[in-house]
């Protein structure tokens, strides 16, 4: 007696299971990672420099990299242990990017004391 | 009923959601991804573990490019092509990047193509993502053709400092590898779709296994995994 419900409620589970979104969606984005690319691309073409460079590059490059994990990887629709088994490990290579900027800054510092200016 | 209660766990008890629920699926005597199956979490631990990959690439090049007392070529003129007479920067990769992104809209399409069981329109945008990944990467094999016959080498170039060609070989050397390795992965699993492997359940060759069309999403998450890389690529290496 019992058989039967539990059989439909694995079809239930198993059918909400899949990514299921209007292709309207994906168009739009799309069209909005066409538009991200075209204003990354200005800020070389136009020329900018320095801090407004640097941070339009990475304003850019974090709105296109959040729309294609969201939206095209199915994030935004996932359950939190997944998304937080994903997402925050790669959090962890800003510490690594912050302890190789201070271990450059002084490569270089040796080199211009030691060896002038080349190499 | 207790033997399927013991098989599929998540069934008999609703999960709570949010932060209580990412707490609890996370707890002790659990299965950590409650809804997801293990080849696509299978697939999410190997991106993960690519991110990696690339993140130390990216930094060694950061490093390398902080460190160096040598002035470090301008990529906007490095990569610049004359069109017309006109010389236009960076224009190539510019190109590069648009093919890739119309390349993941296709296969953002054919995931939910497949899932729709209608497996020719999945089997023809993935071969349209196909498609365009080879373009990408025939326009990476002319970009590198010509910074070869421009004299840029792993250990020097006319321009500046001499890391720029062993960085710039290195990282999109691997990109591009992934890119191939992909459109390689697109075409089987489009053949698989287009004969209907998966409406049949025809076995796998080397597994024996029945698929589903859950292995178009898979793949698709590899795919924009690698138009991902080319995001970052893109910013840090030839606009930074």
């Amino acid at each position: 007696m019992e058989q039967p419900v539990t059989h439909s409620e694995t079809q239930a589970l198993t059918h909400t299971d899949h990514q299921q979104h209007p292709i309207k969606l994906y168009l739009v984005v799309w069209g909005l990672l066409f538009v991200l690319s075209v204003c990354s691309y200005m800020v070389d073409y136009l020329g900018f420099q320095h801090y407004l460079r640097w941070g339009l590059i990475l304003l850019f490059m974090v709105l296109k990299a959040g729309l294609i994990v969201a939206i095209f990887m199915h994030m935004a629709w996932e359950r939190l242990a997944l998304v937080y088994a994903v997402i925050l490990p790669p959090v962890l290579v800003l510490v690594f990017v912050a302890l190789m900027t201070s271990e450059a800054h002084y490569t270089l510092f040796t080199r211009m004391t030691f060896f002038g200016t080349a190499q | 009923m207790s033997q399927s209660a013991q098989a599929k766990p998540e069934i008999a008890l609703p999960r709570p959601a949010g932060l209580r629920g990412f707490a609890s699926d996370w707890a002790s005597d659990q299965r950590a991804f409650k809804n997801v199956s293990w080849g696509k979490a299978m697939m999410w631990i190997f991106l993960l573990s690519d991110t990696f990959i690339f993140g130390c690439f990216l930094v060694a090049y950061m490093t390398a490019r902080v460190s160096t007392a040598i002035a470090w070529p301008n990529p906007s003129t490095v990569f610049a092509l004359s069109i017309g007479g006109k010389e236009i920067p960076l224009i190539l990769i510019a190109i590069m990047t648009f093919v890739l992104i119309s390349s993941s809209g296709t296969m953002a399409m054919a995931v939910n193509y497949g899932y729709r069981r209608d497996r020719r329109k999945a089997a023809i945008l993935m071969l349209t993502t196909a498609l365009f990944g080879a373009i990408f990467v025939g326009m990476q094999a002319f970009e590198w053709t010509k910074l070869i016959t421009e004299g840029v080498r792993p250990w020097g170039n006319p321009w500046g400092a001499a890391q720029f060609g062993s960085t710039f070989f290195m990282i999109t050397g691997f990109h591009g590898t992934h890119v191939s390795i992909g459109v390689i992965f697109l075409v089987i699993i489009a053949r698989k779709v287009w004969r209907g492997d998966f409406d049949t359940e025809k076995r796998g060759f080397f597994t024996s296994r029945k698929g589903n069309y859950e292995i178009v999403e898979i793949m698709g998450l590899y795919w924009h995994f690698v138009d991902l890389v080319w995001v970052f690529i893109f910013a840090f290496f030839y606009l930074w």
